[in-house]
């Protein structure tokens, strides 16, 4: 009965080190969390169609870890864990996340749900420690061509140095 | 030690916050100093120095008319800046559209589960 378009994503990079992500989803916030936090429904759209989701793991309690990995589309594979840190069921997530193919980078990532009339909007935020390392992450959202994803990387980790 | 300058670049260039507000002013169209100074309630010689950074970079060109200068938005020069961004943007769209259907099959399972359910009280305490 609902139709669930709902525009695109919206991504902001509110200081030097932050980037927040925001979508309304035309669903309740329980079953947004749920879909969120649950492996075999991660599992359906975490991989953005841009490979395949090999490892889905979740814990989810206050010092639980987290594990996503997904073999891209051209073999290549990118994974990403943590740790929940604050968990408030259908409204507020917090964990930690690391980029493993830049392991010494750690960001904190809040996830917030907010309802009104049955809709959700959903707001990440995540929080990393240098402006570096904000942008090595946003390089990781590869979309056309791995090595361009891979060039801008290395970069990004040269510039660490 | 080896890092460029902080000028040099776009990215660097938008990565201060008055900056990136200077740009917002410019979005609306050419404005002269005075105005920009209005508008961001920060002294002059700051302005100008943010200017500066932006007009290095290529963000915003600049043209004398009579005894004012006008500043005026260079859309180019932040292309990268927004491709960048919105490859990253790209892939969390396709992860909402997947997770749209995600939800479809939840709401249609509650619903066949719990026909009893009444609408609203959702939010009530518990």
């Amino acid at each position: 009965m609902a139709t669930t378009s709902s525009g695109t994503a919206v991504v902001t990079l509110p200081t030097d080190t932050t980037i927040q992500i925001t979508r309304e989803l035309a669903a309740p916030k329980h079953l947004v969390y749920k879909a969120y936090t649950t492996p075999e429904l991660v599992r359906r759209w975490w991989h953005a169609n841009r490979g395949e989701m090999t490892v889905c793991e979740i814990d989810l309690r206050v010092g639980g870890t987290w594990r996503y990995v997904m073999i891209a589309h051209g073999g290549f594979e990118v994974g990403f864990h943590g740790e929940y840190r604050e968990i408030v069921p259908n409204e507020r997530l917090v964990s930690t996340e690391v980029y493993e193919a830049i392991p010494d980078g750690q960001a904190i990532d809040t996830l917030t749900l907010t309802e009104e009339g049955g809709r959700t909007t959903m707001t990440i935020l995540v929080e990393h420690a240098s402006r570096e390392a904000r942008d090595g992450h946003i390089n990781s959202g590869m979309e056309d061509g791995m090595q361009d994803a891979l060039d801008r990387l290395e970069q990004a980790a040269v510039s660490l140095l | 030690m080896a890092r460029a300058a902080t000028t040099t670049d776009a990215f660097n260039a938008v990565a201060e916050p008055r900056r990136r507000q200077i740009l917002d002013v410019l979005a609306g169209g050419e404005r002269p100093v005075n105005e920009l100074v209005e508008a961001l309630g920060i002294a002059q010689p700051l302005v100008s120095k943010h200017l500066r950074v932006l007009r290095e970079v290529g963000a915003v060109h600049v043209r004398d008319e009579g005894r004012r200068r006008l500043y005026r938005l260079n859309g180019r020069a932040l292309k990268p800046i927004h491709d960048w961004v919105s490859r990253y943007e790209g892939l969390w769209s396709e992860r909402f559209e997947l997770l749209d259907d995600v939800l479809d099959d939840l709401k249609k399972e509650e619903d066949d589960g719990d026909d009893e359910q009444r609408d609203g009280g959702r939010d009530a305490p518990h």
